[in-house]
């Protein structure tokens, strides 16, 4: 056997390979299903798991409240995945291995959360939303600008360094939690200008247009298409977008042709972890309501899988993360459906993934069966 | 001379006595790197007790030759005889059982560990023990009997080049080495140290190792080698004995002799003064000199090249100009322009020449490297130096596309799709006319290339000549950094020989001939 590398690949080559990846990964998840189930005694029908997990993100076979609302949720942590995507998306594009937007998000969380317990009731509610966002914001490009400032001045390993800006970023929010604790000895936020308490529902996003909390699924859907429409053309038709290629591409070509490279990479993961911080208010204003150590819940991790599998493309993002999401969602189902613990959802979560990644391979290198030519 | 034992008549075990059979026999050896032949159809051989030099010029084949004997790539066709018997070397450590030790341009060694634990490491050793004081005993061993210098217990981080180079060499020793390959030894090393090498290797020698040195300095080649052996482009040339060798000899065999080439050479009707370099000194990051003291002019209206072995300083003296490279206090780069005005280039980064307005163009060695972007497409490529033109924060793409369109067409480019297919994708001819073609549309009055036509065939060569001609007689100061003689003499109105960093001298095109260039470029001032 021998394997050399492609030359590239035509893009329905691509797709079909990763489709046939996808099928193959569900009929392999099928005999584990039936493997588990012949374990403890009962029979599992894969495709009757399938269809449960069709329900624990889309509520199909449930009544059509269930059904929107599910959906909506579904929709909506899709967004909120591929929002933190599309902050990696330059960083990535620039070979730049930010894997801290777990911390960018969080402390963008902080920034979120802080104006909402502090301010509201204080200012009026739009002002209130601008300092949410923007503190957010800054406090994640602020996160984000760290490690680039370093690998910029001394070349530091921006991998570990962002990974470690991780724990600092659990800690102070840790931190925080201590210090916005309600209510006391409750060891959390609790939801923040919660029903039944002063400042109700300030700071809430389906607030924003006073229409209600409900509304916030359309809001979240409709700022992170925005997000994506601008990343997209940021990256595509701007004079920053193509500096960010070129230097990911080769440092010393940038050089020669007058990008200053430190610059770049400071600038760019200011705006990387920016991004990643507006998630950290998406997911407070948006969904929690609340902040924890959890608020990010390894979602900065996961979109960095959604960044490289979508090539940065932020459409393509959507698309791989509805797939994410819509596996942890049925996940959580077939676990109460059939009484398996949700190890047994991950480890189909994990088959999926292991495919998929692993039919990267073969859209980048070719396989030759038999003995080579001498 | 004939010994009394090489009369009697051979008998079949006489035959397979050691001494008579070569250490090294390549036959028929042919490597290829997709379209481009590296090394076609090579036989060598190497003897025991001698030691091979393996002279060419940078990209003849050398190393490649070399990588396939270590283990690092292997042959497309032909065969291997180690010590008579044919073999099959896979990987390193097909070349290691085969007691072949190959000692690399670059060190591979952990900074952390002293020179006795690089050596043992990844060695089998004793389950779970490392005897650390019998190592040392047997480095010193292996050094009181070659002559090396080497402190066991003194940490790689802690060493010179010339150090670590020895503890490189020990651990193919150590390793039960037979056949020594060292590539291009003496680059990093000072003449003392230079000299030291050598003795040392004469040692190995008269204990019966065989030792294969690859350079391409011809004094070097005449002190330590037994015999030579030449390629050019992937050709093998032949081999004398160093006795019969000279350097005139060996650069004759090296450049090879010209193809008539008859590069048309006008003269301009006029010079004039765009470039003034003066005493440019450039240190590398080890604090090495790697140009000392440089001093030329360069004048619109002509092509000044820039002859030397490789790694001279060429490099160094391009990037200088272009504001890639640090220059050291005390040097002055001025660019005149076309007013007349000077401008200090020194201190500048690219992107202050480029906000000053200077008209200077570069096509730097290491196309894919600096140049270019070999995953974008041409137009991409084509607006790299102009893409910050134009107001706001967007990307004009219809101008380059222009651009592009128009080098395509002019230099007849190439390619599946302009818009499309990534640079990387293409011929390396192509590639080189997109680069040498957009530095030309800046319409510089400097243009710098370097090895502008390397790896690239005899047409496209030519397109490259004839345009680097145009330009100057459209009064364009060209600098051409060259490795070809003929070439350089056929094209260019002056020469500058560079050696070591230093200019050797600056010569008139038309008048030099191709030795004492040569000459030149291995000794400072041609040995006078």
């Amino acid at each position: 056997m021998h394997i050399s590398k492609r030359d590239g690949i035509a893009t329905w080559k691509a797709w079909l390979i990763r489709l046939i990846a996808v099928l193959i990964a569900l009929v392999v998840a099928g005999f584990v299903i039936m493997m588990v189930g012949s374990m403890r005694g009962v029979s599992l029908n894969p495709i009757k798991v399938y269809m449960s997990m069709a329900d624990g993100a889309f509520g199909t076979s449930s009544s059509w409240m269930i059904t929107k609302m599910r959906s909506w949720i579904t929709i909506r942590d899709c967004m909120i995945l591929t929002c933190i995507a599309i902050g990696l998306a330059p960083a990535f594009k620039m070979r730049f291995w930010n894997i801290g937007a777990e911390g960018q998000m969080l402390v963008g969380a902080i920034g979120a959360a802080f104006c909402m317990i502090n301010l509201a009731g204080k200012v009026p509610t739009p002002v209130l939303f601008l300092c949410m966002v923007v503190f957010a914001i800054l406090a994640g490009a602020f996160w984000g600008f760290i490690p680039g400032f370093f690998k910029a001045r001394w070349n530091t390993n921006e991998t570990l360094f962002t990974l470690m800006m991780n724990y600092i970023a659990i800690q102070l929010t840790s931190f925080c939690v201590a210090l916005w604790e309600y209510p006391p000895g409750s060891n959390s936020v609790g939801t923040i200008n919660g029903a039944g308490k002063p400042n109700t529902y300030i700071g809430w996003i389906g607030n924003l247009f006073k229409k209600g909390f409900d509304d916030d699924y359309m809001i979240v859907v409709l700022i992170v298409l925005f997000l994506a429409a601008l990343m997209y053309i940021y990256l595509r038709y701007t004079k920053q977008g193509y500096e960010i290629a070129v230097v990911g591409e080769s440092e010393n070509t940038a050089r020669y042709s007058g990008i200053r490279v430190p610059y770049v990479y400071m600038r760019t993961m200011a705006i990387s972890g920016a991004i990643c911080g507006f998630a950290g208010f998406l997911a407070v204003s948006a969904v929690s309501r609340t902040i924890s150590i959890d608020t990010a819940g390894g979602r900065g991790f996961t979109a960095i899988i959604v960044a490289w599998l979508a090539k940065m493309n932020p459409f393509v993002m959507i698309g791989i993360s509805a797939l994410l999401t819509f596996m942890s969602k049925g996940a959580i189902q077939i676990a109460s459906d059939f009484g398996l613990n949700e190890y047994v959802s991950q480890i189909i979560t994990g088959i999926i993934l292991f495919f998929i990644l692993g039919c990267e391979f073969f859209l980048n290198y070719q396989v030759h069966f038999g003995k080579q030519k001498q | 001379m004939e010994t009394k034992q090489d009369n009697k008549i051979p008998s079949p075990i006489d035959q397979q006595v050691p001494s008579e059979v070569p250490a090294i026999e390549l036959k028929g050896i042919t490597k290829r790197f997709g379209s481009v032949v590296a090394n076609n159809a090579i036989d060598l051989t190497l003897n025991k007790g001698e030691i091979l030099s393996l002279l060419g010029e940078n990209g003849s084949g050398k190393t490649t030759l070399m990588n396939m004997l270590s283990g690092i790539y292997y042959p497309d066709e032909g065969e291997i005889f180690v010590n008579g018997s044919k073999v099959e070397i896979r990987s390193p450590k097909d070349a290691f059982d085969l007691r072949i030790g190959m000692i690399h341009q670059h060190f591979k060694l952990v900074d952390v560990f002293t020179a006795a634990e690089n050596i043992v490491l990844g060695l089998p050793g004793e389950r779970g023990k490392l005897d650390k004081n019998a190592v040392a005993k047997a480095v010193r061993e292996i050094a009181d009997r070659y002559g090396f210098e080497i402190d066991p217990n003194q940490k790689v981080y802690d060493m010179s080049v010339s150090q670590k180079q020895t503890v490189e060499i020990v651990k193919v020793l150590y390793r039960g080495a037979d056949i020594l390959i060292l590539d291009e030894p003496t680059a990093v090393l000072t003449p003392q140290e230079t000299d030291k090498l050598f003795a040392v290797m004469k040692n190995m020698k008269k204990d019966g190792k065989a030792i294969i040195i690859i350079t391409h300095k011809l004094h070097e080649v005449l002190a330590v080698s037994d015999r030579v052996a030449v390629l050019r482009k992937g050709q093998y040339i032949g081999d004398v004995p160093t006795s019969q060798a000279s350097q005139q000899s060996l650069t004759d065999m090296m450049v090879g002799h010209a193809v008539s080439l008859n590069i048309d050479r006008p003269m301009a009707d006029s010079l004039k003064e765009r470039l003034r370099v003066e005493h440019l000194t450039v240190k590398n990051k080890e604090g090495v000199k790697k140009l000392s003291d440089v001093s030329f002019t360069a004048y619109g209206g002509e092509i000044l090249g820039i002859a030397g072995i490789a790694g001279s300083g060429q490099k160094e003296l391009l990037e200088s100009i272009a504001g890639i490279q640090h220059v050291e206090e005390g040097g002055n780069i001025t660019y005149i322009d076309p007013q007349g005005k000077g401008i200090h280039l020194e201190g500048m980064d690219p992107l202050d020449i480029i906000r000053k307005g200077i008209l200077l163009s570069f096509v730097p060695e290491d196309r894919f490297g600096m140049g270019l972007v070999g995953g974008m497409n041409i137009t991409q490529n084509v607006m790299l130096r102009s893409y910050r033109k134009g107001a706001g924060p967007m990307l004009d793409q219809q101008t380059p596309r222009k651009l592009a369109d128009k080098i395509v067409n002019d230099l007849e480019v190439v390619t599946p799709d302009i818009n499309r297919t990534p640079l990387r994708r293409l011929s390396g001819g192509n590639v080189q006319k997109v680069l040498v073609g957009r530095e030309i549309e800046q319409s510089p009055t400097v243009l710098m290339t370097a090895y502008a036509v390397r790896g690239l065939d005899i047409n496209t060569s030519y397109t490259i000549y004839n345009l680097l001609t145009q330009q100057k007689m459209q009064g364009v100061a060209v600098i051409y950094v060259g490795e070809d003689l003929d070439v350089l003499l056929e094209l260019c109105d002056r020469i500058l020989v560079l050696c070591g960093g230093q200019v050797s001298g600056i010569v008139d095109g038309r008048s030099i001939t191709k030795e004492q260039v040569g000459l030149m470029m291995t000794k400072v001032g041609g040995g006078e």
